[in-house]
């Protein structure tokens, strides 16, 4: 028993304090929240929009007249069916690949790179959460707020969308989560994030089980952080909701 | 045309579902500044599809809907500026539940009119006043009864200072108890200038307050009359069968 814990306590030296290898897991691990984060701005700008093109397609379909506007808005809607359908229809370490080494070939920044393609990515998934958001707000809402004189985009910049904001807000938290757990494969692009960091660790010490270990447990206590702020913002939006 | 009109709707017909559904047929009606008109008729008669047309909340399929002399229905019309001057309430009230009364009250004239805040919030006061709800301005729409809803959301239409108010059935959803609070509302608008079209099934309403009287039924206007001459004395046999009913 004592030789067993001697020897775990010269693999955590070995691992992490020598050579001060536990900065390759705080690198990574910042890497991997720059990218998180970042992405999940990304993602919900390109989610909102597309669910707001979307939604409004579908709302007046049943009014509009066949003018040339309506045509452009129609191949808009069209070109955002394509968007999601290809981005959530392909493995995203495959589409990152694409735009590493195929549309940003001459660039090697690879965090930016994983920026892009997590970004692009999760806007196909937040535009479905945000456009499931928008059909389930009551068309009486929108109807009091063209009948007060809003005029469409007014109507749902204050009107719809807060109230779709406060409904998507926790799918729009697990949707951040289960993006910082996919960020794990940006280390096929050369970007240091967490993962990879472990795995430099792995790589220099012949020794995986420590460094993969710790690589889980930190995403462990992240994941189970950010769902304990998801279940109190829940618990926040339904009391002040009455 | 009379002169005195402040909306004239000319041949406006509605069609729905690819034109299967025909909910107006070509009607012609006219609203007069500073009366109440009261629109009765069976349920799918076309009475809040006529309501709805009013303001382009329905688009017509064919017909004229003027407003203060501006064909609305004209494409190049800017049908938001006036919206503004036509409140709507509610069979269901559509009330903004994530925000207070005041926030409900204040939303648009802040917004659309540039109001500061204060005077927002002083004009809200002045007129939840009238409706004897001071008290709840800073409550959640889900912390009222059924009548205080709809007397906030005739008080939110009432923000913008509108020239007319459209009723699309204001009590068909409440509790019976609550129905008298919302009429005595739109009693106190009326005896105070308001011009009103409401779409109702409360016939002591129609008779005590209406000015005129249309009765509607499969998309046509029927019968047009003052109220004791289409109650007393009903000429159209769609009319009689249908008060008939009620009694």
């Amino acid at each position: 028993m004592e030789a067993w814990f001697e020897g775990l306590k010269a693999q955590f030296h070995l691992n992490f304090i020598q050579g001060n290898r536990w900065r390759y897991l705080m690198e990574g691990l910042g890497n991997t929240l720059l990218i998180t984060g970042l992405a999940l701005v990304m993602g919900v700008a390109i989610g909102i929009l597309i669910a707001i093109v979307r939604s409004s397609y579908d709302k007046t379909q049943m009014t509009a007249q066949r003018t040339p506007a309506r045509r452009l808005f129609g191949a808009l809607n069209g070109f955002c069916k394509v968007y999601l359908t290809v981005l959530r229809g392909t493995p995203v370490v495959v589409q990152l690949m694409i735009i590493y080494f195929v549309i940003f070939a001459w660039s090697d920044n690879g965090t930016m790179v994983a920026v892009l393609a997590f970004g692009l990515n999760s806007g196909a998934y937040v535009a479905e959460i945000v456009r499931g958001g928008i059909m389930s707000i009551d068309n009486g809402q929108f109807e009091a707020g063209r009948s007060l004189g809003f005029n469409y985009a007014s109507t749902m910049r204050y009107i719809v969308i807060p109230q779709t904001f406060r409904n998507v807000l926790p799918s729009l938290m697990n949707e951040f989560i289960a993006l910082l757990k996919e960020t794990s494969v940006a280390g096929y692009v050369a970007v240091h994030d967490l993962t990879k960091g472990g795995d430099i660790i792995r790589s220099r010490t012949y020794s995986p089980f420590m460094p993969l270990i710790a690589v889980a447990l930190i995403y462990l206590v992240l994941v189970m952080f950010f769902s304990w702020i998801v279940g109190k913002l829940e618990r926040r939006l339904r009391s002040s909701d009455h | 045309m009379t002169t005195d009109a402040i909306i004239s709707v000319k041949g406006l017909t509605k069609r729905f579902a690819d034109g299967k559904v025909v909910a107006l047929n070509g009607v012609d009606a006219e609203v007069r500044r500073g009366e109440v008109l009261v629109v009765i008729g069976p349920s799918g008669s076309g009475k809040s599809t006529f309501l709805r047309c009013l303001n382009l909340l329905e688009v017509p399929t064919s017909g004229t809907v003027t407003f203060e002399g501006v064909d609305i229905t004209d494409k190049k019309v800017n049908i938001n500026v006036h919206r503004q001057k036509m409140g709507m309430v509610f069979q269901l009230f559509n009330l903004f539940p994530n925000m207070t009364v005041m926030q409900n009250l204040t939303l648009a004239p802040r917004k659309l009119r540039h109001w500061s805040q204060k005077q927002a919030e002083e004009r809200a006061m002045q007129l939840l006043q009238r409706v004897n709800l001071e008290g709840r301005a800073g409550a959640y729409p889900n912390q009222l009864s059924g009548g205080q809803k709809q007397r906030i959301a005739i008080v939110r239409a009432l923000m913008m200072d509108p020239e007319v108010m459209l009723f699309d059935e204001p009590t068909s959803a409440l509790d019976p108890e609550m129905v008298g609070e919302v009429l005595d509302v739109m009693k106190a608008l009326a005896k105070a200038g308001m011009t009103m079209v409401v779409v109702t099934h409360e016939m002591g309403f129609a008779r005590e307050v209406g000015d005129r009287v249309l009765f509607m039924d499969e998309g046509v206007v029927m019968e047009e009359n003052t109220p004791a001459e289409l109650f007393g004395n009903p000429q159209n046999p769609r009319t009689k069968e249908f008060l008939s009913k009620l009694l």
